[in-house]
Parts: C-alpha cells; structure tokens; sequence
C-alpha cells in the first residue's frame, strides 16, 4: 500500500509543458468582408503523462485589423468585460502516440470543453505535434458556430460575420520546471 | 486508532494529493502574469454630443463627422418646428496614435473653420497598473469668415479668432455609466461689450448611460462660471440617444445651442429650453482604418 502511494506521486510528477505566447486566430469569411483577428498572448499547458491539455486567453488581446471591429468584437460580441477569457480544457485522446523525445510530426484527436462568452462547449478536433530538435510546437484548426456560443449577430451586420469562425491554433512549447 | 490505521492512512494521503491534483487547473502551474487593463468604449464616439468626450480616435482611422442642427422648434408650423432651417458642420478627426488626435471642420454657421488637437494623458487602468480616471486635453482653435458687419471700420484678422483649453477628466464606472468634467477656458479676441469677458471659464459635465450593447443616452451640461458673457448667452444642455451600426455612429439629440464648435456652444448659445429654444439635431461618425495597426501584423 505505501509503496503504491509513492509510486502514483512519481508519475504525476512527470514533465508538463506550457507556453505564455501562443498563438490563436480567428477567420470572418464572407463575401461582404474578411475578418482576422490574432492572439499571441495564449496561455497553455500540457501534460504529457495523463494528455490534459489547457489554453487560456484573453479576449481583450485580440487584435484586428481595424480598431473599431477590435472594440465592437469586445464591447457588443464577446462583452469582454462580462466574459474577460476564454479557456480550452481537454484531453489529447492518445498521449502515449507522441514522443517528445523523438523528432517527428504526431497527428492526434484533441477533445474538451472550450468556454467562449461564459458558455461551454464540447469540441474535438484533430491535432498536430511537431517535434523538431527537441523543440515542441503543436497545431490546430477547427470551426465553431458563432450563435452557439450564445453571441448574437444582429441582421444589420449578418452579412459581414460568418456563421461559422475558422479557428487556428499554434503554440511552440517549453518544458516545465516543476516546482518542488 | 492503532498503530496499522496510521499507516494505512499515511499511505493513502499521496494517492489522494494525486487524484486532486489531476483535476486542478492546469494553467494555475503558470504564475499569472498580471496584466494592465486599459478601459474602453467609455462614450462610443470621440464627442459625448457637443463636447469632445474622454475618448480618442484610435491611431491610423479616419473619423469623418457629419453634424446637423436643425433650426429651434419653437419656429412653430411655419418652420416645421426647425427644420426647415440646418446649420452643418463637416469634419475630419484622425488619430495620429492611440492618444493623440488632430481634427479640423468647417461649420456653416458663422462659416466659421477649426482645427484641435487632443492628446490623452493618463488612461483609466486596472490590473498591474491602476488609473481610476482619464485625462485628455483639448486645444482648439476657430476662425469666424464671416464678412465684417462694419467694412468701414478697422478690422483686425486677429478678431476673426478663438481659442479653447480643455481638460478632461472622466471615469468609466461601469459597463453602463461613465462620467466626466471639463474644466473649459475660452478665449476671445473679440467681445461685443465691455462687459463680456475675453476669457470665458466655464466647466461642462457629461455621461453617458449604455442601455443595449448598440443603444445609449447621453447628457451634457456647460457651466458657464457667471458675469462673463452678455444676459442673452445661456448654459448649454443637450441630451441624445447613440445608436451604433457597424461602422457608423449616430447620435440623435436636442441641444439649446446652435454652434457645434467650443467657443459656440459654450459662449453663444442663445436658446433656452424652457421657451422651446431647442434644436433638434444629429451626428454622424464613419470611420476608415487608414494605417491598420502594426500590431495586428506580426
């Protein structure tokens, strides 16, 4: 029983990486008017012993392309003061897949719950590692309904914000000292 | 308990650490970074109606505005309750940074031209740096091109001008409410009587209320400190509605003041609410992105 007990505190003591500058955009696409916005202030973490995989970021470090979209984006869609994050927490659904310790590009399935304006959502979206020289970048992209989020588009600009938002993912990881 | 149950439960408490910690949040490993959060939106335009508000064209856009007032309402049936009569002001307001704006217009009444730079001081912040206020500063100038009423006398060029220092000072309290004063000196070349003085301090107090995330109404008062101006100048109130549609900005109000630059609506207005001397009146904003942030591109 004690040597039971030791042996889970090791494993959970396994390696965790993170990044502070990750990178999240978004894709408007419609005839009216593209819209791109871009994050690079991203917040993650992964644990590579039980693939829970984290993201956080701040809706208000967005940025646009035009300062009003960047304002509107806050103050009437994603009522950043109300809803300041949006966070990402799931799981790599086959962790031991990837070998950080080996070069190479890893395809998995990365699936959770992505909370944007307060509402929660399952999502699941395949995934990509890349591990080159030791260093450790992962990808994605995927689509999410805008409505579904509970983020209203009124009919005066329906034609300028897509229905669907193409989201992208990319963040370039650091091991994590742990600490003690 | 004897001594087997200690250890058992001993054994059991990493097991347990462990469980708890595979549930805990992830990101809570990372320290938090904090960050400063600068207010936004406070006002949706960079006037509150007549007033420049705390706000400032963001740097790169183009504001062009569109302002009317139709003539005062007590004109009656015959006039259409004013608007059968418009004064217009068209103007340009382009921000040079985030806090600096410069903007010039050209007003029919008086057929008077202006120009004002804005600069904003402090930001209102919460997070690693906190501002509770905002601070910009206002300094105007205008030039009444009307022809002089009296040719025959000497006029100088130099009584064509007016010049107007302002302070802001205003707090978003709120995702609803925000509130400033202006502390406002006005100087005039020209006054018509002795008894009108040539530096005008007035302050004027405005806030807006968000009723809907596209929807908002807005005040402003101009105190006008008293025995500066002539009996027949009046404080100027006006009170509006925003309404925001994707780019545009329009602002929808009743105003007892006729000018819509600084030396007009704080030493000129000649209406009086209380007798039906109020414009009916809008605004427009369009904005254009001229230079697209550095920032969004990496």
């Amino acid at each position: 029983m004690l040597f039971t007990g030791i042996l889970f505190v090791t494993t959970g003591m396994a390696q965790k990486y993170f990044t502070k500058d990750g990178k999240i955009s978004f894709y408007s696409d419609t005839p009216m008017e593209k819209i791109e916005a871009n994050n690079t202030k991203a917040v993650s973490v992964y644990d590579v012993s039980t693939g829970q995989l984290e993201f956080a970021a701040l809706i208000k470090a967005f940025q646009f392309e035009k300062a009003l979209m960047q304002e509107h984006f806050n103050e009437n869609y994603l009522e950043s003061n109300t809803y300041p994050k949006a966070t990402f927490k799931g799981k790599v659904t086959e962790p031991g897949a990837v070998d950080f310790g080996k070069d190479g590009k890893y395809q998995v399935q990365v699936a959770g719950e992505l909370t944007i304006h307060g509402v929660t959502k399952q999502v699941s979206t395949p995934a990509t590692f890349q591990v080159t020289n030791g260093h450790i970048s992962g990808s994605a992209s995927f689509n999410i309904e805008v409505e579904e989020y509970g983020i209203k588009i009124p009919s005066i600009v329906r034609e300028k914000i897509a229905k669907e938002v193409k989201i992208d993912v990319q963040s370039d990881y650091l091991p994590m000292q742990e600490k003690s | 308990m004897n001594w087997r149950n200690w250890i058992l439960l001993l054994a059991l408490v990493p097991v347990q650490y462990h469980l708890r910690a595979q549930d805990a949040d992830l990101l809570s490993l990372l320290d938090d970074q904090e960050v400063t959060e600068y207010a936004t939106a406070a006002f949706k335009t960079n006037r509150v109606i007549n007033l420049h508000s705390l706000e400032s064209t963001a740097g790169g856009v183009l504001d062009f505005k569109i302002n009317h007032r139709f003539g005062f309402i007590n004109g009656g049936a015959y006039e259409f309750f004013g608007l059968d009569n418009a004064m217009m002001r068209l103007g340009f307001d382009y921000g040079i940074t985030d806090r600096l704006t410069a903007g010039i217009g050209r007003s029919s009444f008086q057929k008077a031209f202006d120009g004002f730079l804005k600069y904003k001081i402090l930001r209102q912040s919460s997070g690693k740096k906190v501002m509770p206020v905002t601070l910009a500063m206002v300094a105007a100038g205008s030039l009444n091109s009307v022809k002089w009423a009296d040719p025959t006398r000497e006029n100088y060029f130099s009584s064509r001008l007016f010049y107007t220092y302002q302070l802001i000072v205003g707090r978003k309290f709120s995702d609803r409410l925000s509130l400033q004063l202006s502390p406002t000196v006005v100087h005039r070349n020209l006054v018509a009587t002795r008894a009108e003085k040539n530096d005008v301090l007035a302050l004027g107090a405005a806030g807006r209320v968000k009723l809907t995330n596209r929807l908002a109404i807005n005040a402003e008062y101009i105190y006008v400190l008293p025995n500066q101006l002539g009996p027949d100048y009046h404080n100027s109130l006006s009170l509006g509605i925003d309404i925001e549609t994707g780019g545009h900005v329009f602002q929808l109000h009743f105003t007892n003041s006729t000018s819509m630059i600084e030396k007009g609506f704080i030493t000129e207005t000649v209406g009086q609410w209380q007798k039906g001397g109020i414009h009916f009146g809008f605004n427009v904003s369009r904005v254009f992105t001229i230079v697209s942030p550095s920032r969004h591109k990496e």
